[in-house]
This record gives structure tokens, C-alpha cells and sequence, in this order.
């Protein structure tokens, strides 16, 4: 079994759509400062930085050398992982294994991006094969519209039940100072903005996002001398996919099986009962519905019937995404981490406005790369 | 360390200017079928993958997607680290010593050939306050070559002796790109890049890949009988700013070998360490990281050659393989510098095997003039 | 069939608008402006930080004071670069790349050096600054260092 470590805390900036009064370290050291603070510690209490970002999307080469003056790397062990989408959760999970193996006591790991310093869709291109599918995959977006469509047909998921999901996350958003887009929608106005790739409109898809979120991962001992309650990793798990989307079958999905081994290692018999809360990535409406069928929340193409009865609302009995979620904040490199970060305030009690009562279980999601997952349990004993 | 992981396979591909033949996930899969063919391991044997890669190089975001495949990863975790190869061993490791994994697969690819050296290192070089002054990697350490030469009195003709030594090395070695046997004179006449550093003095930018497998101890035995056990470890990291450092020094480098030796319990590196393979990109940096390792007194790195030291037949042979001014495939170089120390461990080094090697030193470094350094110890013993 | 392979030919094309940050904007206008270089003061290590910084590199401290320095600096180290990347070099090969410790700053900058005769640059020699004539926000606002004629 590996050994028990802890979230002691977490800072993140105000994300929004372009942060001109700061360069990329200084944003990077706003959140770093904000975690320190919040764990009660000065930079040098900590061992060991982990850092990620996505190098195309600000086009810095070796960014975590340049990010240093804002990190707090200098003269410390640091690593940089970089994963794509799932890169806030490599990152945590980096850092979790740093203490996990006992070599560290206190790691900061660091998520960031300053996507308005390029076109970010045109860096998520390059993502793609470069001989066979870069000149027919068009971003994001594309891969997620068949995804979004083959489970909307599949199950009679209808437009308005993902409409509803947009709105929700967007008026819990509302609550999170850090959120970008704090939106007052209706499902009207949802199904109403302009169709991206369908049956995917842009009210349903993320916002591209300047952001920094910072999370402090410490051992066992330390965490039990923490100052503040901590937030304990009772499981990482990761899954990855095959490269080209034409080989990916739909049907054994990569959160699907990160979730069941994640509920292995928390000892997680009844997912909808245990859980009290879900940070998940939802880079489009529609994840918040079909990614909680995998998460064994509920039965395949329930998930609308999940936001017809409000369940996954704030007042529901699993909400799913207080903080606003992915369509409501996308500083890409950090995104993941930022789930990991909520779900630990949930945890610890933290959570201000968009706190949900008593929490003792959380879990927090990362997607990227080619339809790769990254599932967190948090809770609040080891 | 409390539990004990060893390296218990090693493939490297041969290193060329421009492996035209193969693209990076066929690099690979040459190196992860020949480790799986000389350890009798399968796919099913590994439990997690740690790659190291760079988006800017491969002119890819997500530079680990294309490898997805040819590593196994199809529902499993893997994660890249954007960064030195010597830090995604150390990543490997933690993930075994955590408890939750047994075996880590550890792989590099760089394809140099693909891009434009001179832009991508430009790159590393913030946009607010350097990459318009046309500096890159080869710029850099030229001036950190005069301040090294000028400080403790190096004349040009002394540093040439690492390229004399090193390239005469790698006729030995059969997946080295450049060898030779040269004379100070040739080195001197082979006309300046970026004074004081000639064309002889500079690695090669070279197509390649290597990979490694790791095991916890009670199963190295399933996949060799000669396991390379990591013994020592350290890692840190330098201020970004080139004005910032006294480039004749590095100081991260001598926390980075504080922390392996310790870690390993050498107290006398010049007297334990049986060889050494350190991350030479330019001649000059030999000297330097061989005397900040502690190998020999600062100022008296060229020594170790005048006086047969670290010659192929000496005491304590510095780069037997050729180091890097024989093969740099970036980000590869590093975990080739493991690779080539655990190849001396097991005796299976062939033409430049030193005899009774019990403690090997691997050294990579990233980032400009040093940066960040990764030390490691390796030992054939327990 | 040939036994060639091919080899796709491509350039990754994308637009970037970085944010200097305040630290540097006010950097950038003091050249501009008053034709002055400035750094900024690390209240726990003391330093003289060149360019100017929000914060310390070693300390993590947010950097509490602007300070001028030079004009004049002293070449710590320096290259002359003698192979052609037009993409990114500002000037024809050979060109001179050197770090300069402004006269009142800890660290040094890192610029070009002009207006002299390759083969007599020394670590020790004493420079100072051309300014460019239309300032535009970025380092080359300062052309580049030259020998100070007279000490
Ligand atoms: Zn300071």
C-alpha cells in the first residue's frame, strides 16, 4: 500500500481571460504565495516543486526554467511534466508520488497557463499526428463533438438536459471568486449561441483562461502536524488510450477504468452513496453527465435524468463541480490541478460560498491527451 | 531508501545526425522490443510508463501522445516528464517506491533532425528580456565556457583535451554519431561556433532513443541476474537568468551531488566512484562538472586527463562512452548517461567496459549552463 | 516502388502576445522615457537585480525599491558568435553576445556589443549604451553596448 500523504493547502489566482498587468512567472508566483499562506509556510519549508504548463500554447521552450523566478524552484529539486489537458493532474499526482516514496516532506506542485498570449486552438492542432490527422482534427472541440454525439444518440440525451448542465455550472461559478466565467444563463440562451461543431454550441464548451493554481502535497508526519485539517489522497490513478482517435473504442472508457481501481484503493463499495462531492474535468457540458455514468454515479444514460432531478446541483445529494468546473475556467496546464485543489478545500472545509456540507469524500477528475483520465479520492482521514 | 529498485534492462538505439527511416514511436518501439527481448519481459510485465520528450522538439503539443502505443500504455498510467531523462528515472523510481507500482518502463526520443536547433534553444530564452538578442544554447555556453576558462585559468588548448579524449572514446562505442581520433590541434583548427567553443568542442544534435526498465527488488530476479541498483539520487535547480549565476560555478550541481552521495554514503567521490558518465553538451563542462562533483579540485578537471585519470585506462575514467559530444539526442543524453553506467555495472559496456566497476556516477543536466543538474549513483552491489 | 521515404515539410505557425508584466513595462519606459536603465532592490538579500524584477530570484521576496544603474558596465563575460540563424540573430554574423554588470547592479544583462573591433573585446572592458532611436518595448530599445572612449 502506498504511504499516506496530504493536501496541507492550496492557492490559485483569479482566473480571467487575459491577465495583461503580470508576466508568466509573476502570475505563476500569485498562486504560489496564495498556497503558502494558506498552509501557514514560506518557500523555504518547502523540499521539492513539480510544475506543468503546455509549451505551444505561450511558445516558451524549457517554460519551467523561466517559471522558476516565479516557482520557487531555485536551488530546489524541480521537475517539469507536461501531459496535455491532464497535465494539472500529472502534476499532483508527480508531486504525490515525490512523498509517497518517502524522499520528500513538502512538494509544491504548480499548475499554470497564459492562453491569451497565443491561439490556443491552433496549439492543441499540433497535438494531433502530424502525417495523418493534424490537417483533418480541428482542436479540442472535434474529437469532443463525436464523443458528445455518439452518446447523445446512444441514449436519447437531448440537448436541453446538456443545456441545463451549462447552466448549472455556470451559476455555481458565481459562488467561486476564482472562476472566469461567472455566467447567469438560461437553457434558452444555451441552445441558442452558435453551434461550434455539433451538437456542441459555444455556451457548452470551455473558455480558454490565464491561470495559476498551486497545491502543497506533504508526508504522512507532516500532515499530521499541519495546522490545518488536511486533505488525504486515498487513491491517483491514471489510464491512458490509444493515439489515433480512430482507434479509441468508445466503450471501455479510461475514467471508467481509473475510477474502478481508484474505488479499489479507497475502498469505495458505492460510489453515489460515498462520495459527497465530484470536481470533474468537463471540457463540454455533455461530460457532466456522460462522465458521471462512468464514474459509476449512475447507470448508462441516467446522466440526464441526474440534472432532470437535480441531483448533481448544489442542493443535490452528489453535486458535481461547485467551483464552476472546466466550462467555467480553463488556464489549461492548471485545469486539472485546480479540480484537485477544490475537491481538497471541500475536504478541509474551505470552500467558502460554494462549500458543500460535510464532505469526508471527494473525488477530482483530469482529461487529456488522447481521451487519457486521472482520477484523485480525497478524504479526510488517511 | 527503505525499499530497493534496480535497473534490470537497458536498450539504446544507435545515435545519428538523421534517422530518416523511423519516426519517434518506431525509435521507441525498437528500444522497448530489444529491453523486452534481452529481460524476458512482455507488456503485461510493466506497470506504469514514465517517457521523457519535448513538445518544442518533436514540434508536437503532447510530444508522449505519438508513444501511447509502442509503450504499452493502453489502459495504463503513463506520464511524461518535460525534461531530462535522468528525471524520469528518478520519477520511475518514486512511483516503485511509493508501493503502488513494481515496475516502471522509463523511455526518451528526441529526433534533432526534425526541427531547427538553433530556433527551438531561442525559444528557452523569455520573450520579455532575451530572445530578441538572438541568443541560444550554443551562445550561452560559450559565455559561460570564458567565465569557467578565465576564473580558474583554462587555456582553449586544455579544454580541447575532453573533445581528444571523448570522440577518441566513442570509436569504441558503437552507438555514438561522432568519433574520431583527433589531436588538440585538430580540435583548435576546427574553426569557432561561438568563441571560445570550435565545431569539435560542441555535441552533435543527434536522432535516438533509450529506455530502461526498473523493478522493485523482489523481482528483479524474473528479469536479470545482474541488477543495477540505485543507490543515490539528487536533483536541483539554478536561477533562470544567465546574469543571475557566476556561470564558473554551480552551486545546483553541488546540492544536487550533496544530496545522491549522501543518499549513497560516498564520502570521497574521487576515491569510490569507478566511472563517470557526465553531461558533457560542450567540452568545457566536462571540466567543470567533474570538479563540482567533487571528483577532483576545482580548476584541476584537465588534470584528470593530463595525468590519465579519467582516460579510458585510468583510475576514474570520465566518459568512456564519449559522453555527450558523441551522441546528443536531447532530453535522450541524459538517460543514455544511466544507461551507459549501468552497462559498465553489468560488464556488458564491450569495447569500453573498464574492468571492475562496483559504483558508477550518471550526471544529466537541462537547461541553459546548467540550470538543472540530476546526479545519480549506481552500484552493481547491494 | 521508390525505397524513399518521405518526409513531410511543416512550421508550426503561431501568434504570440506576451505580457511583460508591470516590472518590465516600467523598465521598458524608463529607457524610453528618460533613457535610463533601472533594476529593482531584493529587501533581503540587498541585490541589485538587472533587468528589473518583481521579485528576488533566490529569495522569492517581492522586490521593494527601483534603483538606477550605469549606464556604464563592465563586460563579465562574453562570445562571438560566428554562425548565421537569420530567424533569430539581430546582427550579421560575427556579432559580439555579452554579459554586463552595470555599474550599481548585482547581476548582470545580458545585450550585444557594437561600435568595436571583435578582436579587441575583453572581460573587464568598460561599456556603455546606444539607445535605439524609435523605442518599441523590448530589449533592442538598447541597440547594443559600446566601449566607453573615455574612463
Ligand atoms: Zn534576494
Amino acid at each position: 500500500m502506498p504511504k499516506s500523504v496530504a493536501i496541507i493547502g492550496s492557492g490559485q489566482t483569479n482566473h480571467t481571460s487575459r491577465r495583461a498587468d503580470v508576466n508568466i512567472p509573476e502570475l505563476i508566483k500569485e498562486a504560489v504565495d496564495r498556497a503558502l499562506a494558506d498552509a501557514d509556510l514560506t518557500i523555504d519549508d518547502i523540499d521539492a516543486v513539480v510544475i506543468g504548463n503546455m509549451e505551444h500554447f505561450e511558445g516558451i521552450n524549457l517554460s519551467d526554467m523561466w517559471a522558476s523566478e516565479g516557482s520557487g524552484a531555485v536551488m530546489k529539486p524541480a521537475m517539469k511534466i507536461a501531459t496535455g489537458g491532464t497535465t494539472g493532474a500529472s502534476v499532483a499526482a508527480c508531486a504525490y508520488y515525490h512523498c509517497a516514496s518517502g524522499l520528500f516532506d513538502r512538494v509544491l506542485a504548480i499548475g499554470w497557463e497564459k492562453l491569451s498570449e497565443s491561439d490556443t486552438t491552433t496549439g492543441i492542432i499540433t497535438a494531433f499526428d502530424p502525417i495523418v490527422e493534424r490537417l483533418t482534427l480541428a482542436g479540442a472541440v472535434g474529437g469532443l463533438a463525436i464523443e458528445a454525439n455518439l452518446y447523445m444518440t446512444s441514449y436519447g440525451i437531448t440537448q436541453e438536459q446538456v443545456a441545463k448542465a451549462a447552466v448549472m455550472a455556470r451559476k455555481n461559478a458565481q459562488r467561486n471568486p476564482h472562476a472566469h466565467l461567472k455566467l447567469d444563463l438560461t437553457v434558452e440562451q444555451v441552445l441558442h449561441s452558435p453551434m461550434i461543431a455539433y451538437p456542441i454550441h459555444y455556451l457548452d464548451m470551455c473558455p480558454t483562461s490565464d491561470g495559476a493554481c498551486a497545491v502543497i502535497f506533504a508526508s504522512e508526519d507532516v500532515a499530521r502536524k499541519s495546522a490545518h485539517p488536511p486533505a488525504w489522497v486515498k487513491a491517483a490513478v491514471c489510464r491512458h488510450n490509444h493515439p489515433y482517435i480512430g482507434d479509441v473504442d468508445w466503450r471501455k472508457n479510461t475514467l471508467e477504468s481509473a475510477a474502478i481501481e481508484a474505488y479499489r484503493l479507497a475502498g469505495i463499495t458505492n460510489p453515489r452513496r460515498e462520495l459527497d462531492v465530484i470536481e470533474l474535468y468537463d471540457p463540454a457540458s455533455f461530460a457532466l453527465l456522460s462522465w458521471i455514468e462512468s464514474l459509476h454515479i449512475c447507470g448508462p444514460g441516467e446522466g440526464g435524468k441526474m440534472i432532470d432531478a437535480g441531483a448533481i446541483t448544489m442542493e443535490g445529494d452528489i453535486p458535481v463541480n461547485p467551483s464552476g468546473g472546466v466550462i467555467s475556467t480553463n488556464p489549461i496546464g492548471a485545469t486539472a490541478l485546480i479540480r484537485v485543489a477544490e475537491a481538497a478545500l471541500q475536504i478541509q472545509g474551505k470552500a467558502d460560498a460554494r462549500q458543500v456540507e460535510g464532505v469526508r469524500t471527494a473525488l477530482a477528475t483530469g482529461f487529456g491527451g488522447s481521451y487519457w483520465s486521472e482520477v484523485f479520492i480525497l478524504g479526510r482521514t488517511p | 531508501m527503505s525499499q530497493r529498485v534496480a535497473i534490470v534492462g537497458i536498450a539504446q538505439t544507435t545515435f545519428q545526425s538523421a534517422k530518416r527511416a523511423q519516426n519517434y514511436a518506431e525509435l521507441v518501439h525498437e528500444v522497448v522490443s530489444e529491453l523486452f527481448t534481452k529481460t524476458g519481459a512482455t507488456h503485461d510485465d510493466v506497470d506504469n510508463i514514465v517517457s521523457a520528450s519535448s513538445d518544442f522538439w518533436d514540434g508536437r503539443t503532447i510530444s508522449n501522445m505519438a508513444i501511447q502505443d509502442v509503450v504499452g500504455a493502453y489502459m495504463k498510467s503513463e506520464s511524461k516528464v518535460s525534461s531530462d531523462g535522468t528525471l524520469a528515472v528518478l520519477y520511475g523510481m518514486m512511483r516503485i517506491l511509493s508501493g503502488q507500482y513494481k515496475t516502471t518502463l522509463v523511455v526518451a526520443h528526441s529526433k534533432g533532425s526534425e526541427g531547427t536547433p538553433n530556433l527551438i534553444a531561442n525559444a528557452a530564452f523569455d520573450p520579455i528580456y532575451q530572445r530578441q538578442l538572438g541568443i541560444d544554447g550554443l551562445s550561452a555556453s560559450a559565455l559561460q565556457a570564458r567565465r569557467y576558462m578565465e576564473k580558474y585559468g583554462v587555456s582553449e588548448e586544455e579544454v580541447a583535451l575532453v573533445s581528444v579524449k571523448n570522440l577518441a572514446n566513442a570509436r569504441k562505442n558503437p552507438y555514438a554519431q561522432v568519433a574520431g581520433e583527433f589531436t588538440v590541434d585538430d580540435v583548435m583548427q576546427s574553426g569557432y561556433l561561438a568563441e571560445p567553443i570550435k565545431k569539435l568542442e560542441a555535441s552533435p544534435i543527434s536522432d535516438g532513443a533509450c529506455a530502461l526498465l526498473l523493478a522493485r527488488e523482489d523481482l528483479v530476479d524474473r528479469f536479470t541476474d545482474k541488477p543495477v541498483w540505485l543507490k543515490g539520487v539528487g536533483h536541483c535547480q539554478d536561477c533562470y537568468y544567465l546574469g543571475d549565476r557566476d556561470l564558473a560555478e554551480s552551486e545546483a550541481l553541488a546540492v544536487a551531488a550533496q544530496r545522491a552521495y549522501a543518499m549513497a554514503g560516498i564520502r570521497d567521490p574521487g576515491k569510490e566512484i569507478d566511472v563517470a558518465e557526465v553531461y558533457d553538451a560542450f567540452s568545457y563542462q566536462e571540466l567543470m562538472w567533474t570538479e563540482i562533483l567533487g571528483l577532483c579540485p576545482r580548476g584541476e578537471g584537465v588534470e584528470l586527463i593530463r595525468s590519465g585519470v579519467s582516460t579510458i585506462d585510468g583510475t576514474l575514467p570520465v566518459n568512456p562512452s564519449g559522453g555527450v559530444l558523441a551522441a546528443h539526442a536531447v532530453i535522450v543524453a541524459g538517460l543514455v548517461r544511466v544507461a551507459e553506467a549501468a552497462l559498465q555495472l553489468r560488464g556488458e559496456a564491450g569495447q569500453h567496459q573498464i574492468s571492475g566497476v562496483k559504483t558508477a556516477l550518471a550526471h544529466g543536466s537541462f537547461g541553459y549552463c546548467g540550470q538543472m543538474h540530476c546526479v545519480w549513483i549506481l552500484s552493481n552491489e547491494k | 516502388m521508390s525505397e524513399e521515404v518521405i518526409i513531410q515539410h511543416t512550421a508550426l505557425r503561431i501568434p504570440y502576445s506576451w505580457a511583460a508584466g508591470a516590472h518590465a513595462t516600467r523598465f521598458y519606459r524608463e529607457i524610453a522615457e528618460h533613457r535610463r536603465i533601472m533594476g529593482t532592490r531584493c529587501p533581503r538579500c540587498g541585490r541589485v537585480l538587472v533587468p528589473a524584477r518583481k521579485s528576488c530570484s533566490r529569495c522569492f521576496q517581492d522586490t521593494t525599491e527601483w534603483v538606477e544603474v550605469g549606464p556604464i558596465g563592465v563586460v563579465t563575460s562574453f562570445t562571438i558568435v560566428h554562425y548565421s540563424e537569420p530567424q533569430i540573430q539581430p546582427m550579421k554574423p560575427p556579432f559580439a553576445i555579452a554579459l554586463i554588470r552595470l555599474d550599481g547592479a548585482d547581476t548582470a544583462l545580458l545585450h550585444l556589443l557594437g561600435e568595436v573591433e571583435l578582436s579587441k573585446i575583453r572581460t573587464g572592458m568598460r561599456v556603455e549604451p546606444v539607445f535605439a532611436d524609435e523605442p518599441k518595448g523590448h530589449i533592442l530599445d538598447i541597440r547594443y553596448f559600446k566601449p566607453v572612449s573615455i574612463d
